[in-house]
């Protein structure tokens, strides 16, 4: 089972290493986890997707309730919200993969940002699981780096929003 | 005016009588500005014993505790104590000099990461970088130590800080926290939930926790379960909450508890806990608890609700709010038919425990002719180790208080915890039962009792040895005995002449009740050598 916890934080020095410490503490997974300044300069938004069983998840939730730099917990299920992370890799290509490279990036909308004469770098923005298989489908070639974002999310919208 | 003057100010505003501390380079500068104080310094012998007696003070003057270190070593030696009052919910502030501001992070000489370092066993911690934010920090501290499920509070302040001038002292009257905003009123369609319940049930039990002292709900909590004749267990930290000889009162749960209070809440079909983790030592498989009855629990902290078992009816809230709310509603339940019933499981099995030897002192019969001559509003500090499970089955519940380390089992508590209990309330009796082990892990602390002229009677059981480890490998080590045994050392009469105390044996059960009253009647500290059988093993 996973869950996506958007947790408001208040924006101080310190309160990341609290809210991981918590999750290290408890023995509880982080998927993923992403931090950010919201619209608010003294509030961070940090997005947290974990697994497990259900006394876990609201354990999770209690928790994270308790801890006094947290301002307020929202947590759903994966399916009720709209997720996004985004990818770079670094690619070395030879003559004969960069065709199939292109044809890759083409089909799963992934672009090409910067490129030499040896390597190119590939930009992608979409679900955790299109980010995936584009790893998937380029796993052949010779990957130099990669680095991926953890998951962002929020609540799909509905008629009744404030 | 500058920080440290600052930090006495709050404290005063506070009204704080007493701190605990040993001081070093960092935190010299607020020792200094204490001077002017009326505010009175208890210098220990070492950091950890400070934090164990702002416990002790705390739960015996119902305030919070403060202690006080410097940086590096000093912050460290602390965290024991810390730990400790976390696991027992008990009310503290911890201050903790800090190395310059600037030098944070560059690994001066006695600088540790003292927040960090205590980070899971702090309700909040902080560290200061303005000196004018000293005020708001102390405020927030004291009320979050001292609200919703209480706990210690960390503020560590660099050297700096302390010197700096932060300005005219303002200190806030209210405390905003847009995250804390703890719950103290009972959900009302939860509260009626109960009385239908019981209105019901056939066999309820009401199990009363550490929570129940730390929200001031005895009184309540008692009439609720008398109004129905309701039966009462207790966890460990829940001792006192209930008089022994309230017809009540069946005994301590758990794996080191009473059998009878065990089978009672086993055969229970409603059992409301109230201020009580159903952790593993009072319950035997907390995730089954709800199979073959309703689990009512009531707590404070919504985090502990559903932690280990699965509740019928949360109620989250205030104990004395909740009870309140509970006694002003009626049903016509009235259970003294099973509370006779059980009963009858009592007697049984006091008549069987009167087993003795007349070589030793017997440890249970011992624990309760001590509880049951100490005076009505005594204080009784048990330590860790088979004089722990002695002293929670056998103690004889008064109107005093009952301090033991409960969650964290912390050895050695019980002199030092004793010394803050004693400033905290001057003319109550104060004892402080350990075994030779405890003993040993904070015997300097004689000294502060010494100094201070302090009248608290230091009992050892002594049986030479680390009894629990040895029953523990006699039960599951097929008696394959290493790393327990003491030896007969040291000679606890020369102790008492190093520091100059009375001192007290007892060797056999013949000469027990003199003894006993020789020890407590004498004035001034005694340490009282009790001779318990080295082979004994508990049961309980």
């Amino acid at each position: 089972m996973k869950r996506v916890y958007s947790v408001w934080v208040e924006n101080r020095s310190g309160v990341l290493s609290k809210v991981a410490g918590l999750f290290s503490r408890r023995s509880f997974n982080i998927d993923s986890l992403t931090v950010g300044e919201t619209q608010d300069p003294t509030i961070s938004s940090m997005t947290i997707t974990s697994s497990g069983t259900g006394r876990d998840m609201e354990q999770i939730e209690k928790q994270l309730n308790k801890k006094l730099d947290v301002i307020k917990v929202r947590t759903f299920p994966e399916e009720d919200a709209i997720l996004r992370e985004v990818i770079l890799l670094k690619i070395k290509y030879g003559r004969n993969d960069r065709r199939e490279i292109m044809e890759i990036c083409e089909v799963l909308k992934a672009d090409i940002v910067d490129a030499s004469s040896t390597h190119l770098i590939i930009h992608m923005c979409d679900t955790p699981e299109k980010i995936s298989k584009l790893l998937e489908m380029l796993h052949k070639f010779n990957i130099v780096e990669v680095s991926r974002t953890g998951t962002l999310a929020m609540l799909k919208c509905s008629d009744g929003d404030n | 005016m500058i920080g440290a003057e600052m930090m006495v100010k709050a404290l005063e505003n506070e009204n704080v009588k007493y701190v605990f501390g040993y001081p070093g380079v960092s935190i010299c500068p607020f020792f200094d500005k204490l001077i002017e104080s009326e505010i009175k310094p208890v210098l220990v012998r070492t950091e950890q014993a400070s934090a164990h007696c702002a416990s002790g003070y705390a739960r015996a003057a119902s305030t919070v505790g403060v202690c006080v270190a410097s940086s590096g070593p000093g912050a460290t030696n602390l965290i024991t104590g810390i730990a400790t009052a976390f696991a027992d919910s008990i009310p503290m502030v911890v201050i903790t000099g800090q190395v310059k501001s600037e030098q944070i992070g560059s690994d001066m000489f006695q600088e540790a990461d003292i927040t960090g370092a205590c980070e899971s066993f702090v309700k909040y911690s902080y560290l200061i970088k303005k000196t004018s934010d000293i005020p708001r920090v102390f405020r927030e501290a004291f009320y979050i130590a001292n609200s919703g499920r209480k706990g210690p509070v960390l503020i560590d302040i660099p050297v700096d800080i302390q010197l700096s001038d932060g300005g005219e002292f303002f200190y806030p009257e209210k405390v905003s926290l847009r995250t804390y905003k703890p719950t103290y009123k009972g959900h009302s369609v939860q509260i009626k939930k109960v009385i239908t319940t019981l209105e019901t049930a056939k066999r309820p039990i009401l199990c009363v926790g550490g929570g129940v002292i730390s929200s001031g709900a005895q009184k309540e909590v008692i009439s609720f379960a008398e109004k129905y004749s309701i039966p009462i267990v207790s966890t460990m930290m829940g001792i006192g909450v209930c008089r022994s000889d309230n017809p009540l009162y069946i005994g301590m749960v758990g794996n080191n508890g009473r059998k009878y209070a065990n089978k009672a809440m086993n055969e229970s079909d409603v059992l409301i806990m109230v201020g009580a983790r159903v952790a593993d030592r009072a319950v035997k498989q907390p995730d089954l608890i709800t199979q073959n009855k309703i689990l009512i629990h009531i707590d404070i902290d919504p985090a502990e609700i559903g932690k280990n078992a699965g509740p019928s009816i949360p109620i989250v809230g205030d104990a004395k709010n909740v009870f309140a709310d509970l006694n002003k509603l009626e049903c016509s339940a009235d259970f003294t038919d099973w509370l006779n019933i059980l009963k009858g499981y009592t007697k049984t099995r006091e008549l069987s425990e009167q087993e003795s030897t007349d070589k030793f002192i017997n440890p249970r019969t011992f624990v309760s002719k001590l509880s049951e001559k100490l005076s009505e509003k005594a204080i009784y500090v048990s330590d860790v180790g088979q004089n722990q499970i002695y002293s929670c089955a056998n103690y004889v519940a008064k109107n005093g208080k009952f301090l033991t380390s409960g969650g964290m089992g912390t050895m050695g508590y019980s002199i030092p915890a004793a010394i803050g209990a004693k400033f905290g309330k001057r003319n109550r009796e104060v004892v402080a039962v350990c075994g030779d082990g405890s003993f040993q892990m904070f015997m300097n602390e004689l000294a502060t009792i010494k100094y201070n002229h302090l009248d608290i009677k230091i009992i050892v059981m002594n049986n030479n040895n680390l009894g629990m480890i040895k029953q523990y490998q006699h039960e599951f080590y097929a008696n394959r005995y290493t790393m327990y045994d003491l030896g007969d050392y040291p000679k606890l009469e020369d102790i008492a002449a190093a520091y100059e105390m009375k001192y007290v044996r007892a060797l056999n059960m013949d000469e027990l009740d003199g003894k006993l009253n020789e020890a407590l009647s004498s004035e001034g500290p005694v340490i009282f050598e009790v001779k318990v059988d080295p082979d004994a093993f508990m049961v309980s």
